[in-house]
């Protein structure tokens, strides 16, 4: 069973500060959605207003269409896993899992074979009588994706649940996490920072910042689309060229930058001699000599990651241009430090977007 | 890997750690060990005239605990225990199983008040309110327990301000005598320990994540299941420490039951301070002192046994 959830101009004000803006969206049910954002923006609160915490502001939480307004968390379809996963450290692995059907009154028989089956579900099988303390981190995590699951939920909430994990055992984990989705068939709210994560594991992605959702699509439509400069400076690695548009005609825009006149596919909200970015990504920089689109800078460094190299170029200001090309392709070697680089990209493949707030590293 | 280490003390290290630890024992052994083991020595030994100390007639005896437990020589006073009848020293044994009796509630009534009160300040206040309700539970023990004692006959007398305030709103026709029901002495007692409640009840409440009474609530649970599954378990080492030290203080507390205390209503401190002032039969106040502190130890392990708490946990 799964259920769809929908905010419905959703806002949530602590005092004066607004922590979610405005939020309106409709998740589907056995949808994988995931909340993608830095620090701050408002992943965590949207959360707890779906869970019950946070009453919002404004708004409505509809769960499987059934307004929320005034239910608490522990009478909502929903289960929580929360950022440093809350396992009670003094029952053990088993009682966890089984907590919430202690709660609902199940024989303590029953419990116990229900949580055997979680335990196989996550492959932990005959693991239950130990302390939560003896378990691995990535044991605890699944621990606690079984003990929310053992509830039933129509819509499983997850907090980070990964940050806690080294990066190996994260990138397992993404998989497995997949896995069991597919497998429960639950509607799963994901939240991270991490877009690898998010783009990797979701069938849509909301990208956020300061309280407002920026894009919502697909993790390929967002990399590809961006709508809006933080998303393009947020979502992968984008060179950003700052101008005025000259032109814009046939869905493409021309922006003065610092290299000359740049063309590129134009986003929502340009207005001709406006301020805007032409975004365009390090592996859409081709080393070749072009009529259009062609940039040429001295080389600053490079840096050899195995599958691909990365170049930098000289610009006037800001960041370093970023030039990547895979490392089997041919001339991958850029010149030497000092020499010029030619390189070019595809109108198609830079994306102009109005001037606005961009992603700080 | 919880061996015992003597404790270091930064650069210096082993030397001053020694030192210190040699205090510790000194401070141990002339202050805990020397006077209870005189005493104790006491306790077996009959009250003698200065002039026999020492002398022929000055050897042990149990004849101070039996004094307890079956009164002077040719009592008559008897307990009939399932149609039994026992020679007893039935006014002494009465006042020291109710004394204990009444520290037990006392302890129940304190942390009845003390466990919602240090939830809120732990969980649910922000800091600045907690602080601030911290700031009012301490102030009022800069006044001394005499003062309080008095303070509460005050508020608590037949003329009293409770009393005579209820009567002006018609709420009661003739005055309580809570001292006589030894309502005066129970709120007198529970007030006076409130701190050594408060505080250990803090200490293991303000540990608590706040995401696992979120995660319990997220998972179905009503309050009191949150309370009891996950809340109480983790405080347990402060509730028992708590409750010990209000416990051990209220059996062995003098100036509130002599002040508040009704007529009728004798603790048995009361009964020990008699023994050694007005009797002056020192080796009897030391036999009833410490058949009052083993009881008091024996039933504060055997209530820990009982909740599986063990020793090392409380010192945490
Ligand atoms: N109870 C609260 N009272 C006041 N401000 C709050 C409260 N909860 C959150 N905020 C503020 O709302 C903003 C968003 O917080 P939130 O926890 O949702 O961020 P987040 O996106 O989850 O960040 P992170 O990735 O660091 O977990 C923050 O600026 C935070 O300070
Ligand atoms: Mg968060």
């Amino acid at each position: 069973m799964s259920a769809d959830v929908q905010l419905d101009r959703v806002s949530i004000r602590f005092g004066d500060f607004t922590a979610v803006k405005n939020a309106d969206l409709l998740i589907g049910a056995g949808e994988f959605f995931s909340f993608l954002g830095p620090s701050g923006c408002g992943k965590t609160t949207i959360l707890r207003a779906v869970s019950g915490f946070q009453e919002p502001t404004e708004g409505r939480v509809l769960i499987g269409g059934r307004d929320m307004a005034g239910v608490g968390p522990n009478k909502r379809p929903t289960a929580l896993i929360f950022q440093n996963l809350a396992l009670f450290p003094l029952m053990k692995v088993w009682e966890n899992i089984a907590f919430g059907l202690e709660v609902r009154g199940v024989p303590k028989a029953e419990r116990r074979k229900r949580a055997d089956e979680l335990l196989e579900l996550i492959a932990l099988s005959g693991q239950g009588d130990k302390l939560v303390s003896e378990l691995s981190g990535g044991q605890k995590q699944r621990v606690a994706i079984a003990r929310a699951l053992a509830v039933k939920p129509e819509v499983l909430l997850l907090d980070e649940p990964l940050s806690a994990l080294d990066l190996k055992l994260r990138q397992h984990m993404r998989t497995e996490l997949r896995a069991i989705q597919r497998q429960v068939g639950v509607t799963f709210i994901y939240i991270t920072h991490d877009q690898g994560e998010a783009l990797t594991m979701s069938d849509r992605v909301a990208v956020m910042s300061h309280g407002e959702i920026q894009q919502v699509g697909s993790g390929e439509a967002i990399y590809r689309d961006p709508k809006t400069a933080f998303v393009a400076s947020f979502v992968g690695e984008n060179n950003a060229l700052r101008g005025r548009v000259a032109e814009i005609s046939g869905g493409y825009a021309r922006v003065e930058t610092e290299f000359g006149p740049m063309r590129g596919r134009a986003g929502p909200g340009l207005s001709a001699g406006a301020r805007a970015i032409l975004f365009v990504r390090p592996e859409a920089l081709e080393p070749r000599e072009a009529a259009e689109n062609a940039i040429s800078a001295p080389v600053l460094s490079s840096e050899f990651e195995g599958h691909a190299t990365h170049a930098f170029l000289a610009r006037q200001e800001g960041k370093p241009l970023v030039v990547t090309r895979s490392g089997g392709a041919a001339g991958a070697a850029p010149p030497a430090p000092g020499a010029a680089f030619p390189v070019a990209f595809d109108a198609e493949r830079g994306v102009v977007l109005p001037e606005g707030e961009v992603a700080s590293e | 890997m919880n061996r015992l280490r003597l404790p270091t003390f930064g650069g210096l290290g082993a030397t001053v750690g020694i030192v210190f630890s040699l205090l510790a024992a000194f401070w141990i052994l002339m202050m805990i060990l020397l006077p209870v083991s005189y005493m104790a020595d006491f306790s077996f030994r009959y009250d003698l005239p200065p002039g026999k100390i020492g002398g022929p007639e000055d050897v042990h005896t149990l004849d101070n605990y039996r004094y307890l437990l079956f009164g002077p020589k040719g009592s008559p006073e008897t307990l009939s225990i399932l149609g039994f009848e026992f020679k007893a020293n039935v006014l002494h044994l009465n006042v020291f199983f109710k004394t204990i009796l009444a520290a037990v509630l006392v302890t129940i009534i304190d942390f009845c008040i003390c466990y919602p009160v240090t939830y809120y300040m732990a969980q649910k206040a922000g800091g600045g309110t907690a602080r601030l309700m911290a700031v009012c539970l301490i102030l009022p023990f800069w006044v001394n327990e005499i003062l309080r004692a008095f303070a509460f006959r005050i508020l608590l007398g037949t003329g009293g301000v409770v009393n005579t305030t209820l009567m002006d709103l018609g709420l009661l026709s003739e005055p309580i005598d809570f001292i006589r029901l030894d309502i005066a002495l129970y709120a007198g007692l529970s007030y006076a320990y409130i701190l050594l409640m408060i505080f250990p009840l803090y200490n293991a409440l303000e540990s608590l994540d706040r995401n696992q009474i979120e995660a319990a609530r997220d998972l179905g649970a009503p309050t009191w299941r949150i309370h009891w599954r996950v809340v109480m378990p983790h405080a347990k080492a402060g509730i028992a420490s708590g409750c010990t030290m209000v416990f051990m203080l209220a059996v062995g507390a003098l100036a509130m039951p002599q002040i508040l205390g009704g007529p009728s209503n004798l603790w048995f401190t009361q009964v020990i301070y008699d023994r050694f002032n007005t009797s002056l039969n020192w080796p009897l106040g030391a036999a009833y002192a410490f058949v009052l502190l083993t009881t008091c130890i024996l039933f504060v392990l055997l209530v820990m046994r009982l909740f599986r708490v063990n020793l090392g946990e409380i010192a945490k």
